[in-house]
């Protein structure tokens, strides 16, 4: 299995999850260069936090025009593995991968925290391994994490059963006050209808040594390396 | 001519940046203000190969496509010759 990680100009979090699948993970794993379009060695592909184009018009809006992203909504039609970190879930959202936006946080901040985001479900192929209603601690650093949708797309999300991560207590309560950004019903992550394109906020790359405050990030990159091992 | 668009938040989406603008201006002494809601403007000069009508179609396209996100925004083009 090989894992590609999109760089674009201002990407910065690219090294981070290069090292999370070459010494945690111990895959073979590729930098792709934004001008890139070939992608066809790969078998999931990793869009990492950062501030792509400076976040100039909206987080995430220029990125998306960037060649390589044909290429990956080519491959996540066939059904290949995709996983936004931060910056890479805004510029997923914005590509219309994912439905709805990330706005500016409701208190305008830059929040850069450790948070608890609690797992609403294990059926992906990114949480898998992951317990239901188990809570995670993960950093989160954005000023653009404010989750919004509409109504509809709201109670599609419900019930299909794809918010993935929300904010929560340390206990896994749901509250206003353990949301750092205002997201709409405490979302932190999502994944499409399809299931095999996942955005989140929180860092799982950032999250896979106890030495850097938590290592609850692994299961997540263990999750993607098991289904592509049981897949080979 | 010039082609202007302006982008705005859609009514049902929150705009912080607005509210904390509006606190900062009620702090001045302004009164009578019920809301303050943050947009963007963009000006786009046209050369003289396109004509008002195509240059309101591509502004519009353009406003639509990457200018704005129809998920959280609405737009208004104009065209001054």
């Amino acid at each position: 299995m090989k894992f590609g990680v999109i760089v674009f100009p201002g990407s910065n979090c690219d090294h981070d999850a290069y090292h999370v699948i070459s010494k945690h993970v111990g895959q073979p794993v590729d930098f792709v260069w934004h001008r890139d379009t070939d992608l066809s060695s790969y078998d999931a592909v990793i869009i990492p936090g950062g501030f792509s184009y400076g976040d100039y018009l909206r987080a995430g809006a220029l990125a998306r025009f960037s060649p390589v992203m044909n290429s990956v909504k080519q491959f996540a039609a066939e059904g290949k593995l995709v996983l936004g970190i931060c910056n890479g879930f805004q510029i997923l959202c914005e590509a219309g991968l994912l439905p709805g936006a990330l706005i500016r946080n409701r208190d305008l901040h830059f929040v850069c925290e450790h948070v608890n985001v609690r797992v609403e479900s294990t059926n992906t192929p990114f949480t898998n391994e992951l317990k239901q209603g188990s809570v995670l601690r993960m950093p989160i650093a954005h000023a653009e994490g404010n989750y919004v949708c509409d109504d509809a797309a709201l109670a599609e999300l419900q019930r299909e059963d794809r918010i993935i991560f929300r904010y929560c207590e340390p206990d896994g309560r749901l509250s206003n006050e353990a949301n750092p950004n205002g997201s709409r019903d405490n979302i932190a992550g999502i994944c499409n209808r399809e299931r095999n394109v996942m955005g989140l906020m929180p860092h799982p790359e950032r999250a896979c040594e106890d030495l850097l405050g938590s290592s609850d990030g692994r299961i997540v990159f263990s999750s993607l390396a098991g289904i592509l091992a049981a897949a080979a | 001519m010039k082609a202007k668009v302006y982008v705005t938040l859609k009514p049902s989406v929150l705009d912080p940046q607005g509210k904390a603008i509006k606190h900062s201006v009620e702090l001045l002494g302004y009164q009578g203000i019920s809301d303050i809601r943050q947009g963007k403007y963009f000006e786009i000069a046209i050369d003289g190969s396109l004509n008002e009508e195509q240059a309101r179609e591509s502004a519009t396209r353009m406003a639509r496509e990457v200018l704005s996100n129809p998920i959280i925004e609405d737009f208004l083009v104009e065209i001054e010759a």
